[in-house]
């Protein structure tokens, strides 16, 4: 009995020795800011700063001294408390979110073939780039609602999802996701969208859809702040000028343009 | 002796009874004709003539650009109305020249002919490759690359793949057919560049003329073995053809079967190698088989390359019935297309058009795990488990199941009992991964 309790007794103190030195002399040391800041982080993981999830930046934040505004998802309370906590500079930031830029849903654009198969963006493009008649729209098959991180897109009634502004953190998760190409991030102050991403010419454009841009270039030409500029067949709005003014909104002969407080208003 | 064969595959109903007995004609050719500049695996060519520029028969339009590219030539002579974006049978819209036909077929003087046994191997591939040649199963991988492998791998036997286990399609039967010693001239070409000893003809069983003619023509033409392969599909594809017939195992992608001391050569592509050496004729028409229950008159065409779908069909009396699907291709590996605007390029073997009836699709149920696309899988992969990773957004994942090394012959949506779409799963994620790729490395 005494003999077992000694032999016992031994091996545990040895074994606890042992573990207690290993764990002095191979500690990792990790810098306890890091932790810290990984609790301030959303924790979603989204990766819409390019980093391997919220660990990962905070490990960029504080060892590569990356600007934590580059957490797209971060609200502007939360920056400024990590800001206070660490002492770092806040700069200006701007909320983002994302846009379709299309409006041609089932009601207006056709589809050319009958497709069936998996029903994945992606896997949709893949044949002739998609069965909507106009090559740039949106497919609708639901893949950047499938890749939100944060739930804030849905079906929309005419097969283009819609974005629910007070969801959406602007990680790009969608413009990522997206086979077409057609998401764009854009402030969330803005309010007026080129609702169109076909690059083709006018006629081509007219024989597909309604409310495409053919790209005539009178909104350009009606800016009074030079905010529109036509790339490749496309009316494409500088942000940083656009002041909201809404000529652009009239002007346009295929009412491409939407002005959502103008939708908002009417509902 | 038991007809040579790989594990696994399916045995899909032929459709083959429609065209074998019909002789190959030659198509009329058309008013208009459209050379996609992408008509091969690798680098697209950059065109070297200007709208409105006469063009001969025969004449180089597109220009290789780097190594696994090769050019394209005009099939008619004319003048150039156009160069621009165009709907391509791959099912997208690449760079085209469009060629207005004067109906001449004033010919470009052909290059001088050469002489296999004689002329230097390195002069025979560069020739080939001049003349436009790539491999006409399908696939349309450029034949001057699989012809040149590195010294390090030296090459002991040539197949010839006559099998075309694709149902409907006959193009390669009727051609073993009708011009065998073309074939065998080509093979004999290919055997000397490659300085292989060995060279074998696999022709599927359902084929029992074409074993015969093939075997009487080979007679006192050296060492060439005609084998028999048991019917079964993907019988043609290149490994399973190398497994059946020498018993050696290509490596997972990026292995190719120059890594066992193989080239496996189309039959179609070894007429195009003859072509080329023996009359310097650049490879501007193919033998294509249009076919299927939604066409009036199946036939199998000597084709201009560039000639429209559409106007193939008019030859053959048009639609019959409701059109359910039109397919550049075979029914199994072909694209199925949305329009009959599209041009026959070098590696279409088939124009299939189904009715309705026949291209009926039953939505997917969910797999119940009953393991018979495992059963199937000449590629012994896992489709089943691939499909729900793949579903489940988990690429890399996929990836570790090696859904690169998917062929997409189409077994294992074939055979599911549940109709899951599992071959277009695949499709897909090779397309992300690949994509993925190229960005990591941008």
């Amino acid at each position: 009995m005494l003999y077992a309790l000694l032999v016992l007794g031994a091996l545990g103190l040895g074994a606890s020795l042992g573990l207690g030195i290993a764990s002095k002399k191979l500690a990792v040391k990790t810098d306890p800011r890091i932790e810290k800041l990984a609790e301030f982080l959303p924790g979603a993981n989204c990766g819409g700063c390019g980093y391997a999830g919220c660990g990962g930046f905070a490990e960029a934040v504080i060892n590569d001294g990356i600007a934590v505004t580059k957490c797209p998802v971060c609200d502007v309370s939360t920056i400024e408390n990590i800001c206070k906590e660490f002492g770092f500079e806040a700069g200006a930031r701007v909320k983002m979110v994302a846009r379709i830029l299309c409006a041609g849903g089932d009601n207006r654009v056709g589809r050319g073939f009958g497709y069936k198969g998996v029903t994945d963006c992606k896997a949709a493009a893949l044949i002739c780039g998609g069965d909507k008649n106009c090559p740039y729209g949106c497919l609708g098959y639901d893949t950047c609602i499938k890749a939100c991180p944060f739930d804030a897109i849905s079906s929309g009634p005419s097969g283009i999802p819609v974005i629910d502004d007070s969801k959406c953190t602007g990680c790009g998760s969608c413009v990522e996701a997206c086979p077409k190409n057609i998401i764009r991030l854009v402030p969330e102050s803005k309010k007026i969208h080129v609702l169109c991403s076909s690059r083709d010419r006018g006629k081509a454009v007219r024989s597909v859809c309604p409310v495409g841009c053919v790209g005539c270039g009178l909104c350009a030409q009606v800016c009074p702040f030079e905010a529109i500029e036509i790339v490749n067949n496309l009316a494409v709005i500088d942000y940083s000028k656009c002041k909201q003014c809404g000529l652009c909104v009239t002007k346009c002969p295929q009412k491409s343009i939407k002005d959502e407080r103008a939708v908002e208003a009417a509902a | 002796m038991k007809a040579r064969t790989f594990p696994g595959g399916i045995h899909p109903p032929g459709g083959k009874q429609l065209t074998e007995k019909k002789p190959i004609e030659r198509a009329t050719p058309p008013d208009r004709i459209v050379i996609p500049l992408s008509q091969h695996i690798g680098a697209p060519c950059k065109a070297v003539v200007k709208v409105g520029d006469l063009v001969k028969m025969g004449q180089k339009v597109g220009e290789a650009q780097g190594f696994v590219s090769v050019p394209v030539h005009s099939s008619v002579s004319g003048k150039v109305v156009a160069i621009g974006p165009f709907r391509h049978p791959m099912g997208n819209v690449q760079p085209a020249i469009t060629i207005e036909n004067d109906g001449k077929d004033d010919a470009a003087p052909p290059l001088a002919p050469l002489d296999p046994s004689t002329a230097d191997p390195k002069s025979l591939i560069k020739r080939i490759c001049e003349l436009g040649v790539v491999g006409m199963g399908g696939a349309t991988f450029p034949t001057h690359v699989k012809l040149s492998p590195p010294e390090e791998k030296p090459i002991d036997t040539v197949i010839l793949n006559g099998t075309e286990c694709e149902p409907y399609l006959t193009a390669d039967h009727r051609m073993m057919l009708e011009s065998p010693s073309r074939i065998i001239k080509g093979l004999e070409v290919v055997s000397r560049i490659l300085g292989a000893k060995r060279a074998i003809i696999g022709i599927e069983g359902n084929k029992p003329d074409a074993i015969e003619l093939m075997r009487k023509s080979v007679n006192g033409a050296g060492d060439i073995e005609v084998i028999e392969l048991l019917v079964k599909y993907p019988q043609g594809g290149e490994k399973q053809l190398i497994k059946a017939l020498t018993d050696r195992e290509v490596p997972p992608p990026p292995g190719l079967p120059m890594d066992v001391g193989i080239v496996v050569q189309n039959t179609g592509t070894a007429s195009a190698i003859a072509d080329a050496i023996f009359d310097g004729k650049p490879l501007i028409e193919r033998v294509t088989t249009v076919t299927g229950s939604g066409i009036s008159e199946p036939k199998n065409l000597l084709v201009r390359i560039g000639t429209m779908a559409s106007d193939l069909i008019a030859q053959c009396g048009g639609y019959k019935g409701d059109l359910g699907k039109l397919i550049l291709g075979g029914p199994m590996m072909g694209i199925a297309q949305s329009t009959a605007e599209v041009p026959v390029c070098k590696g279409t073997s088939g124009i299939l058009i189904l009715t309705k009836q026949d291209s009926l699709m039953r939505e997917p149920d969910p797999c119940i795990r009953c393991g018979r696309c495992v059963e199937v899988c000449p590629m012994n992969l896992r489709p089943y488990q691939m499909a729900v990773l793949i579903e489940n957004e988990r690429l890399n994942d996929a990836e570790a199941e090696s859904v690169l090394a998917c062929t997409e012959c189409g077994c294992c949506s074939y055979t599911c009992p549940a109709s899951r779409w599992l071959v277009h799963l695949f499709k897909s994620a090779k397309a992300q991964i690949m994509a993925n790729r190229r960005k990591k490395k941008a």
